[in-house]
């Protein structure tokens, strides 16, 4: 089955799609947050009508536009890269898949790019409260955008809600609620859009420490520092609390995600956490491709992994190995056994297929197979499994290891992310505990680490992404389909060429934003009541 | 409420749907028409900025449009989506490409340090609005064509040919909806512009342009029409669903349908009536008759393509493969829960009408231009 896939066009698609959403994952955590936080400084101006909050709100809008177009820019491609790249895929979930999408578009695109307008254009066409209210729908349009594609991207990781149809060949969707409400979902949700909010306070706490080590715009930058770091510690708890929640689910329904982001290759009970470490070798071994040796360094915390996968110190969580050769003692089913299943699930579908043209005596007995819940449990819910089939024992074993994330890129990016996560909250402590005491605009230290923090809350979002996305190859649907099975049946020279061509252009677009806005925030907030 | 409507006639509710967004998006590609014209109407720089303010307040609408006529697309008629995009591959690529560099075009223009100068961007709006208008006219015009694509008993498909959809640009009937399109977009932008702007020189040479963008229109559209309703069409056996050839299939789909073809006329007749009186009075309301009637009349285009037992999205070389919207559809109860949604969707247009009249309701001009309260492209 595997060698009928062509791994260079499926590569070279993921390649693209990861390009893409990399590049467009840089500018939505800014959009995300600085709405909020443009909502509460406008809100401010209009309480107490001090044109100093309108300078300062207006200044951080402007930056705020430059992030929303080039985020703009990068997001389209996405909306379509499902149906060019990954044209199997449309179709076998785009019954499901394609209503969240098509919902951003009424629900929540529409709102952000209408309120835009008016927030940048009617300073002086609309009231003072109309546009306040515009503000605050553009933030919350923001976000709802973020609602339907988190939505679409938690039903990948998590499916539910549906129910498979030979005839059509593709899955259907049974329960909308059921899609949309899946805790999956909703924790996707709120630690998505707070490790934005995070990014962003990040953002404005960082350039303001700028204004003050140049001693520039004291109180512009005081004022914004307060709302960007009191915002900032309520967002990071949130992001910390949801991140907890988001470990334990995935720890249950992709235990092989959760066991690749710890390196955790033999299974155990009481397992320690690795605060920092660094990865072993690979290993030569002719069957198991992910092999290792153990960690070169480690820091550990006792117990830890085990409480935070479910909730109890001594709970076993089960390692690579575990759930690739199975463990009969913890109940978990070997992938040679799932791939097995798999591969009768897909069976029955071809032969289905076969007898509903010939109009074979075997069609009621199979089409009955896929209304059979237990039939449907015990080998369809396998289904993606089944590419990896090969009636040789051994080159099942191996097949069966190259379903393996790779280990080091998500042990690493979830570490990064975890340890940033952390020095974000101290650093807004900090910041809002001397401005507090008066104290923040003499200290250097904290300033310039305040600055330099903007680049690592980047790398901290970029991180999250690797660990959700890398984390569950091979699967585009769980358990249901692979990338390879996903993937459009065009020529990889065509693939190729767009991806540079994509690669090229975002660069050359992420080049002029950033020399755009580094020029916006050295000319500083606009001289009050005159031109800049 | 929609729970008990038939397969069909969901089917049919979301094609309209569909169609209406198609519409929509062909009315507010007067955005991309007024990015061809940038030079023609602004000879200094102030004039331009006039003009790409005019256009940059709006620009969202269309780019929104034609994101969320996408995500309808996939949402209704998924298997349109898989096929359509999946294998006219370097059509839409071409087409999103021309979006990804207008979307930044506005912002960076004219701010400072921008590294590629106010004319790169004029440029890369010039780029949209020549391939969007032209390369979506294109698409659509195949809905009537056909494509080179087939379709397997698992509904995976495969593009027949390897250029991928760009074959489609160069068959003439395609290309005639697609210049159609772009001068239409032109003629619209005129329109908007007289409306929106208060500027003698640049109304004057709008008005110009208007005589020849509008008289190269007429002439494409006609021919595009009377072609189409001599061609043989991509029809379908409502018992069999077998897809055949039949001939003047559009044409009796017109006389099958006659609120179709009565809504067809009269929105021929409103862009007609708006060209003319913007042109002869000159009116600066013009828009208001050439806007909805541009709308009137693609929305029936499609209903055109997708009613009436025809195929929307035919193949050429395997005919068999040809969408129909019920064959390429969502299951009833997405379809349903969808239709729910769509329940928003006058709510939507009645708050980007508030926001519209609150963002033009005083005419753009020099004043406006510099005036420090304003957030200027």
């Amino acid at each position: 089955m595997l060698e009928s896939f062509d791994l260079s066009l499926v590569n070279w698609s993921r390649a693209q799609f990861a390009l893409t959403a990399m590049y467009h994952w840089i500018f939505v955590p800014l959009t995300l947050g600085l709405g909020f936080i443009l909502a509460f400084m406008e809100t401010r101006y209009v309480q107490t009508g001090d044109p100093e909050w309108k300078r300062i709100t207006k200044f951080w809008m402007k930056l705020f536009g430059i992030n929303f177009a080039i985020g703009v820019a990068t997001g389209i491609i996405l909306e379509f890269e499902f149906g060019t790249n990954w044209s199997n895929y449309s179709w076998f979930v785009g019954d499901i898949f394609g209503a969240p999408l098509a919902i951003e578009g009424i629900m929540a695109f529409f709102l952000e790019s209408t309120f835009i307008a008016v927030m940048f254009f009617g300073w002086n066409k609309v009231s003072k409260r109309a546009h306040l209210i515009s503000t605050w729908l553009v933030a919350v349009g923001a976000n709802l955008s973020a609602v339907w594609i988190l939505v679409a991207n938690a039903w990948m990781q998590n499916p539910r809600g549906m129910k498979f149809n030979p005839d059509t060949a593709r899955n259907e969707m049974v329960n909308f609620w059921d899609v949309i409400l899946s805790p999956t979902a909703v924790t996707k949700f709120l630690h998505t859009t707070t490790s934005g909010f995070v990014l962003a306070a990040v953002f404005v706490v960082g350039i303001s420490a700028w204004f003050l080590l140049k001693r520039r715009e004291i109180l512009f930058a005081k004022r914004s520092m307060v709302v960007a770091s009191t915002f900032g510690i309520i967002s990071s708890i949130m992001l910390i609390a949801t991140g907890d929640s988001s470990a334990r689910e995935m720890a249950e329904i992709q235990p092989m995600k959760f066991a690749a982001m710890e390196a955790l290759y033999d299974g155990q009970t009481n397992a320690p956490l690795i605060a920092i470490g660094l990865i072993g070798d690979t290993q030569q071994d002719p069957m198991d491709s992910t092999a290792r040796e153990d960690f070169k360094i480690k820091i550990e915390i006792p117990n830890a992994l085990s409480y935070m996968a479910f909730l109890k110190a001594d709970a076993f969580v089960p390692g690579i190995k575990d759930l690739v050769l199975g463990n009969e003692k913890h109940g978990i089913m070997s992938y040679k056994e799932k791939i097995k299943r798999g591969y009768v699930a897909q069976q029955t579908l071809i032969q289905y297929k076969k007898a509903k043209k010939e109009n074979s005596a075997d069609l009621s007995m199979l089409r009955a197979k896929f209304e059979d819940q237990e039939w449907l449990d015990n080998n369809f819910a396998y289904f993606g499994y089944g590419s990896y089939f090969d009636p040789d024992p051994t080159i099942l074993e191996e097949n069966a290891f190259k379903m393996v994330p790779p280990i080091s890129l998500s042990f690493y990016s979830f570490h990064i992310m975890v340890i940033l996560g952390g020095h974000f909250l101290l650093l807004f402590i900090v910041v809002l505990w001397l401005l507090f005491k008066n104290k923040l605009a003499n200290n250097k230290i904290i300033l310039w680490t305040a600055l330099w923090t903007i680049p690592f809350a980047y790398i901290a979002s970029e991180a999250g992404w690797v660990v959700a996305e890398v984390g569950r190859q091979p699967w585009v649907v769980q358990d249901l389909m692979t990338t390879a099975m996903a993937v459009s049946q065009i020529d990889t020279m065509s693939v190729m060429i767009t991806f540079w061509l994509f690669a090229f252009t975002f660069t050359a677009l992420l080049i002029a934003e950033i020399k755009i806005m580094t020029k916006q925030i050295k000319t500083g907030p606009t001289k009050q009541g005159g031109k800049q | 409420m929609f729970g008990d409507l038939s397969h069909l006639e969901l089917q049919q509710y979301w094609w309209f749907l569909i169609s209406l967004l198609g519409a929509l998006l062909v009315f507010l590609m007067f955005v991309q028409g007024g990015q061809t014209l940038l030079s023609a109407l602004g000879k200094t720089k102030d004039e331009k900025t006039i003009l790409v303010n005019a256009l940059g307040r709006k620009w969202e609408f269309t780019f929104t449009t034609l994101v969320t006529f996408g995500g309808a697309f996939f949402a209704s008629f998924p298997l349109f989506y898989s096929t359509s995009f999946g294998g006219a591959y370097w059509v839409w690529m071409i087409i999103l490409f021309a979006f990804i560099i207008q979307a930044i075009s506005y912002e960076f223009r004219s701010r400072p340090s921008n590294v590629y100068g106010a004319k790169t961007y004029e440029a890369f709006l010039f780029i949209n609005g020549l391939i969007g208008t032209v390369f979506i006219g294109t698409a659509v015009a195949t809905f009537f064509t056909g494509s080179n694509f087939s379709v397997n008993e698992y509904n995976q498909s495969k593009w027949d040919t390897v250029y991928h959809g760009l074959e489609l640009a160069l068959n003439p009937h395609n290309l005639a909806l697609g210049l159609t399109v772009f001068f239409l977009a032109r003629v619209l932008a005129i329109q908007y512009f007289m409306n929106a702007i208060d500027h003698d020189a640049i109304l004057k040479r709008a008005h110009k342009q208007l005589l020849i963008n509008g008289v190269l229109f007429v002439v494409l559209f006609l021919t595009f029409t009377v072609w189409l309703m001599l061609r043989d069409g991509f029809a379908v056996n409502p018992d069999t669903k077998e897809v055949f050839m039949q001939p003047y299939k559009y044409f009796n789909n017109l006389i099958e349908m006659p609120l179709v073809a009565i809504g067809f006329l009269i929105g021929v007749i409103l862009v007609l009536y708006g060209m003319a009186s913007s042109y002869l009075k000159p009116s600066t309301k013009g828009i208001w008759f050439s806007g909805p009637g541009t709308v009137l009349t693609v929305l029936m285009l499609f209903l055109l393509a997708g009613y009436n037992n025809t195929s929307f999205y035919p193949s050429v070389t395997s005919l068999q493969s040809s969408l129909t919207i019920e064959n390429a559809s969502s299951s009833h109860y997405t379809l349903t829960a969808m239709s729910y949604v769509s329940l928003m969707i006058p709510f939507v247009i009645a708050y980007i009408w508030y926001a519209w009249r609150a963002v033009n309701n005083r005419r753009i001009d020099q004043d406006e231009i510099e005036s420090d309260d304003l957030h200027v492209y």
